[in-house]
């Protein structure tokens, strides 16, 4: 049995009537990459939010490395080791595609520059580290959302659909650098794209209506034929 | 040496060569305008910077003036030592108001700010009996010294607002090139983003406003100092929405902005005080043009046209 980083018990969030996350059990595995799937409107993104503090659980508790965090506010997290990344890219469109990574970079003592550049570099950005953030194209400016993710060097990534936009070529190097995180990083992914759910995934945990439908590895999640009603099958 | 501190060297040396040259008039008008622009810096360090629009800031200066200026008048306490009182008080005012209107934002911050300062206005008026209310109170000449410097006359007067001037734009300076200078424009630009970095916007918030109370509470010190005077006009709320005025004209988020944006509408309500009494209306106009054509104000534009690097 694999250590478990960070853990969630009978996690709750409504929102008025709706039951957006409601008793959620996960743990994530020390080193793992773990995806997490299903229909929208399951609760994937409530359901980060909820493990990085961006949304006030209701009741349940969260912990990491075994130390409850549930009512740590988001930056205390993030200074923890659980980093976010948006779905709808969040990057401060006015500063420079440097500076926007530099502001991760210089969480940690160091060289800056130099630190800031390697950062850039392992998304293929540091050729345009100059460049205002909001000039870039789409797909680059959800890699520089990445290498600001990468550029905390957390314990626990969360990325919530990450490729949503990318080009193949693009998509390629995005498995690439999560494949390299990994065993020293742990990766919680939101994601449609199956095939880079199926690629990366050590273990996948399917949502649906706020609940655990089930998880496992990709083969068992593939044959479980609640998941395959739910949300492959159709 | 770097070009940004060259160009700041150079107007700082500027003033220095300004004052063997103007005119007595404008000499004075170079004095006062320097520490308005002290004061202009901090508003600036709090909203060009880090995006907190306070309507409140004069109670900031206010505090500064006050408390050296009560601490001289009533506790003949020596200017050397009253001074540095005036900035802690400024710098303790913001933090203490800060802790309370950073709960809020936006609308919220502008209103509650407001309040703030007119219940230091407020606080001026009841308490007339030591500060006298409307009318104020002069300093006297024999105390407002340092050591051998006497403030009251004119070419020591600009010499030593010209050190604080330079100070505090240096200061500016290696604040906003500093990671925490980073770290305050993220909070301008995104704040949800910033928190996700691991930036708690609380904490980043109260430090910028403390650093802006700072700056105006020495700025009011030394006014008060150094011109003799210390009144209620300079805790209204005019006195609030000037240094508003003053960064949105030269540049909000420009190290050089405020001393622009002090000078030009110093010399534009001089002038027009010359031909209309309603020289209110011409700051309102002032504004109002501003808004409509450069929202970034003349440094601003600076930035985005000619020179990108400007800190």
């Amino acid at each position: 049995m694999a250590a478990v980083i960070l853990s969630a018990r009978g996690l709750v969030r409504h929102f008025g009537g709706l039951r957006a996350v409601d008793g959620v059990d996960l743990d994530l595995h020390r080193g793992e990459s773990h995806a997490l799937i299903g229909p929208n409107g399951a609760g994937k993104t409530t359901l980060v939010s909820l493990l990085s503090g961006r949304v006030p659980v209701q009741s349940g508790t969260i912990t990491l490395d075994g130390v409850d965090i549930t009512r740590l506010p988001a930056h205390a997290r993030v200074a923890r080791g659980v980093a976010y990344t948006f779905q709808i890219t969040s990057i401060y469109a006015r500063l420079s595609v440097f500076d926007n990574v530099a502001l991760a970079v210089q969480r940690h003592p160091g060289d800056l520059r130099s630190g800031t550049m390697a950062a850039l570099a392992r998304v293929g950005l540091d050729d345009r580290a100059g460049q205002e953030a909001g000039t870039l194209s789409y797909g680059h400016q959800r890699l520089l959302e990445i290498a600001m993710g990468l550029a905390l060097r957390p314990k626990v990534l969360i990325l919530d659909e990450p490729t949503q936009g990318l080009a193949n070529a693009e998509i390629d190097t995005f498995k690439a650098l999560v494949r390299g995180l990994v065993p020293d990083t742990t990766v919680l992914l939101i994601e449609h794209n199956m095939d880079v759910v199926m690629d990366l995934a050590h273990r996948i945990t399917v949502l649906n209506f706020g609940q655990v439908l089930a998880q496992g590895t990709p083969e068992q999640i593939r044959a479980n034929p609640a998941v395959q009603a739910a949300y492959l099958g159709d | 040496m770097r070009r940004d501190l060259a160009l700041h060297l150079a107007v700082i040396a500027g003033l220095a060569v300004l004052s063997v040259l103007l005119p007595p008039y404008h000499h004075t008008n170079t004095a006062r305008i320097m520490l308005l622009a002290v004061y202009a810096m901090g508003y600036n360090i709090a909203f060009g910077y880090t995006g907190l629009l306070s309507l409140g800031h004069a109670l900031f200066f206010g505090a500064g003036m006050y408390a050296t200026g009560l601490l001289m008048e009533l506790g003949d306490w020596p200017a050397a030592v009253a001074l540095p009182m005036g900035l802690l008080a400024g710098g303790a005012a913001a933090v203490a108001v800060g802790l309370l209107a950073l709960r809020t934002a936006g609308v919220s911050f502008m209103i509650v700010t407001l309040m703030f300062a007119q219940a230091g206005y407020l606080l001026v008026m009841y308490f007339t009996a030591y500060t006298r209310g409307e009318e104020g109170f002069n300093l006297a000449r024999a105390a407002r010294a340092i050591g051998p410097l006497d403030l009251s006359s004119d070419g020591t007067r600009y010499a030593v607002a010209l050190v604080l001037f330079a100070v505090a734009l240096l200061g500016q300076l290696a604040l906003v090139r500093s990671r925490f200078g980073r770290v305050m424009v993220a909070m301008r630009e995104n704040e949800e983003r910033s928190r996700m970095l691991g930036y708690d916007p609380f904490r980043v918030k109260l430090i910028a406003l403390g650093v802006s109370g700072l700056y105006s509470g020495a700025a009011g010190a030394a006014y008060g100092v150094m011109f003799g005077y210390v009144g209620a006009s300079f805790v209204a709320t005019q006195f609030s929405i000037l240094p508003l005025l003053w960064v949105l004209l030269g540049g909000a988020g420009t190290t050089l902005g405020p001393l622009l944006g002090a000078v030009l509408m110093f010399y534009l309500i001089d002038i027009a005080s010359g031909y209309t009494t309603a020289h209110l209306a011409v700051i309102g106009v002032a504004l109002l043009v501003l808004v409509l054509f450069a929202p970034r104000g003349l440094l601003g534009v600076v930035r985005e046209r000619l020179v990108r690097w400007l800190p």
